[in-house]
């Protein structure tokens, strides 16, 4: 059987090679690759096993995590960045934008978990082609975007009564840092900076993750007038006036000291300066929007309003 | 036949015997780069994330063109079908076209350096999926991104049709194109096109600035055969077409003046190549991004081995552009595995070095 296969490719090869040299590449691969190359591997269809999730999208492997499921995970994209432990456990399927379609299906997957935006397009129809099932979760930069994103994981993963547990435990969170936002009497004006290569400050405009975060921290985004992140000059954030200046840790580079920061002309004369409140916060905590966040708004609030003595959240407690 | 015999006869016999010996090494490089070039397929279309057994790829492929769809069931079968052949084909026909239109280039730009980025497809290409990627969200919602083809590739190959065109008509005067002034007009097009891009780049966010930058770099991943049955129509007459382009550009080797006086329809040949260029490279940026390097360096490579005549550069290109791209591409697909590295960066890191190895090889011949 297998012995005629090659022959009939060669003759084959020799019809069609003037007409058409895609059939005549086909046709001689196979008989090529029936001769000369070694067996590996046996060959089998992919065997359908319920447990094998494959996540693009950080947050959805945050929070698998958070409900104790992650041992049914095979595959995270590289912005699954929390728990730390997930990128060196799992295989790595790249960059959430830039998935392959090969690389996700050879982890056998039962499940692929799409954040919103996860792509390219290409690779993603292709994976719904091959009948791998696809669930595409929202991604919203809200508490209830935040609950909606949590119910949905669970619902996909068929753990839906943890889920709603998980989800109510945060909306409840969020409730309670509604009413610590509401006890502050004069909100405090913020910037995020995001990076300052070369003394260039690129900022934490209107509709970034860092201006959600402000605003459920209870600030004021001084960077809003500009949208996303984008460099802003020295004069605007001169003029912007911020009381706080809000930077990401890193945790293997220099930190920008408080006394570099208020040294540079555009930053030495902020309110800022005053008291040199520059704050470095982790920054997947910080602009994860997962079940973390409404701790950590809690935290930024504590740091924008250091004399109003936040207290830690109380539903923070709960299991 | 001794010394006292005349020497043009001797120095015919050289001459003779030196273009039968090139021919001969000419129809050597053919056959052995052909030979590898269909190993390299196969060893493409058998290798990928997916372990699956040779015998079983090619008891895919065979079922498949004998039409027998029992033993077509199982995902293994879609991997080799649907994401892996296509892929491959792709590449090959990208690569080829990418490598022919460099050496077409060069040949009629009389200039080394030049590359299918000269006739401001590129650049061109590059700014109209910046738009589209950037501006696409904004004005092309609802029924635009229901389309068949996404108005990514589509937006690319456009853009690059239009710059050429535009400057194929700033450098034609009175039905002569000059090639300088096309040379010149596409370094000013090209800065053009790179500042709206980075003007593209300021205005988007930072998602659309990843997938501009993945884009940049090039990629096969999400290769289907409706993508190839689009692109191959587009690059296909370019490798057709090439052996008509061979006898012109190698007159025109000795400059246009003379290869006028030979009776080459230079403008004839110069109007062909420009076009088919265009095309091949516009669809090629539209499937699969910008990938450098293949264009430029694949033609040197070739020269360097079998010298510059272009009935056998041109072929010959094509057969080194589409093993490099392949080649690349098994690379980009198996080094990070499950995820996959953008195949400009692999095609840059595998070339270089080479060419630059044949490069200090061999000096002398650069210059004669």
């Amino acid at each position: 059987m297998s012995g005629s296969r090659p022959i009939d490719a060669h003759r084959g090869l020799r019809q069609w090679n003037r007409r058409e040299l895609s059939l005549a590449l086909v046709s001689s691969a196979l008989g090529l690759a029936g001769l000369a190359l070694p067996a590996a591997l046996a060959g089998r269809a992919l065997a359908q096993t319920p447990d094998r999730i494959v996540v693009a999208g950080g947050v959805i492997t945050e929070v698998i995590y958070a409900l104790g499921l992650q041992d049914r995970i095979v595959g995270i994209d590289s912005t699954s960045q929390f728990p730390p432990e997930a990128l060196k456990d799992k295989a790595n399927i790249g960059y959430v934008r830039a998935l392959s379609a090969e690389g996700v299906l050879s982890l056998k997957p039962s499940l692929v978990m799409l954040i919103d935006g996860a792509g390219p397009p290409d690779a993603v129809s292709l994976l719904s082609e091959s009948g791998a099932k696809i669930t595409r979760i929202p991604d919203g930069l809200t508490p209830d975007g935040v609950v909606a994103k949590i119910a949905a994981i669970g619902a996909a993963i068929g753990a839906t009564a943890p889920a709603e547990r998980l989800a109510a435990q945060t909306r409840a969170r969020f409730d309670e840092l509604a009413t610590l936002r509401a006890g502050i009497a004069r909100k405090k004006r913020v910037l995020f900076l995001l990076s300052l290569q070369n003394g260039r400050a690129l900022v934490g405009g209107r509709n970034s993750s860092a201006d959600g975060i402000i605003a459920l921290a209870g600030g004021i985004n001084v960077a809003d007038a500009i949208e996303g992140y984008k460099p802003m000059t020295d004069e605007a954030i001169a003029a912007a006036a911020p009381e706080m200046v809000l930077m990401m840790r890193n945790s293997s580079a220099h930190n920008i000291t408080p006394e570099e920061l208020f040294a540079m002309p555009a930053f030495a004369r902020i309110p800022a300066a005053g008291e040199k409140r520059l704050v470095h916060m982790d920054g997947l905590y910080l602009l994860g929007f997962g079940p973390r966040t409404p701790m950590a708004a809690r935290d930024l609030m504590a740091a924008i309003y250091p004399e109003a003595a936040i207290p830690p959240l109380k539903t923070a407690a709960a299991p | 036949m001794t010394l006292a015999a005349p020497s043009p006869t001797m120095a015919t016999t050289t001459l003779t015997t030196l273009i039968a010996g090139r021919r001969r090494t000419g129809l050597l490089a053919v056959v052995g780069l052909t030979l590898a070039c269909l190993l390299l397929t196969i060893v493409a279309v058998g290798q990928g994330a997916i372990s699956i057994a040779p015998g079983r790829v090619a008891e895919i492929l065979m079922a498949r063109l004998s039409g027998d769809t029992n033993l077509l069931e199982g995902r293994d079968v879609l991997v080799v079908l649907n994401i892996r052949l296509p892929r491959v084909l792709l590449g090959l026909l990208v690569g080829a076209g990418l490598a022919v239109s460099g050496a077409l280039m060069q040949g009629l730009f009389r200039n080394p350096l030049a590359d299918p980025g000269l006739v401001g497809v590129s650049s061109g290409a590059g700014l109209a999926a910046a738009a589209t990627i950037v501006l696409g969200d904004r004005f092309l919602a609802g029924t635009m991104m229901k389309l068949p083809f996404a108005a990514l590739p589509v937006g690319a190959f456009c853009g690059g049709l239009i710059t050429t065109l535009a400057l194929y008509l700033i450098a034609t005067r009175g039905g002569r194109t000059s090639v300088a002034t096309m040379l010149l007009a596409g370094v000013a097009l090209g800065a053009m096109a790179g500042a709206l891009t980075g003007l593209l780049s300021f205005i988007s966010d930072d998602r659309q600035l990843r997938d501009l930058t993945f884009w940049s770099l090039g990629s096969l991943g999400g290769a289907s055969w409706t993508k190839l049955s689009v692109v191959a129509p587009i690059i296909l007459p370019l490798l057709l077409l090439m052996p008509l382009l061979a006898r012109g550009l190698n007159g025109l080797m000795l400059g246009e003046a003379e290869a006028y006086h030979l009776g080459i329809p230079v403008q004839r040949i110069k109007a062909l190549a420009i076009l088919l260029v265009a095309l091949a490279v516009g669809a090629s940026v539209a499937a699969a991004g910008m990938v450098g390097f293949v264009g430029i360096v694949v033609p040197h490579l070739i020269r360097l081995s079998v010298g510059p005549d272009h009935r056998l550069l041109l072929p010959l290109s094509a057969l080194g552009g589409a093993m490099l791209l392949v080649g690349a591409d098994i690379v980009a697909r198996l080094i990070v595995v499950p995820a996959e590295l953008p195949i400009g960066i692999v095609t840059a890191t595998i070339g270089a070095p080479f060419f630059l190895w044949l490069l200090l090889r061999r000096t002398s011949l650069i210059d004669a």
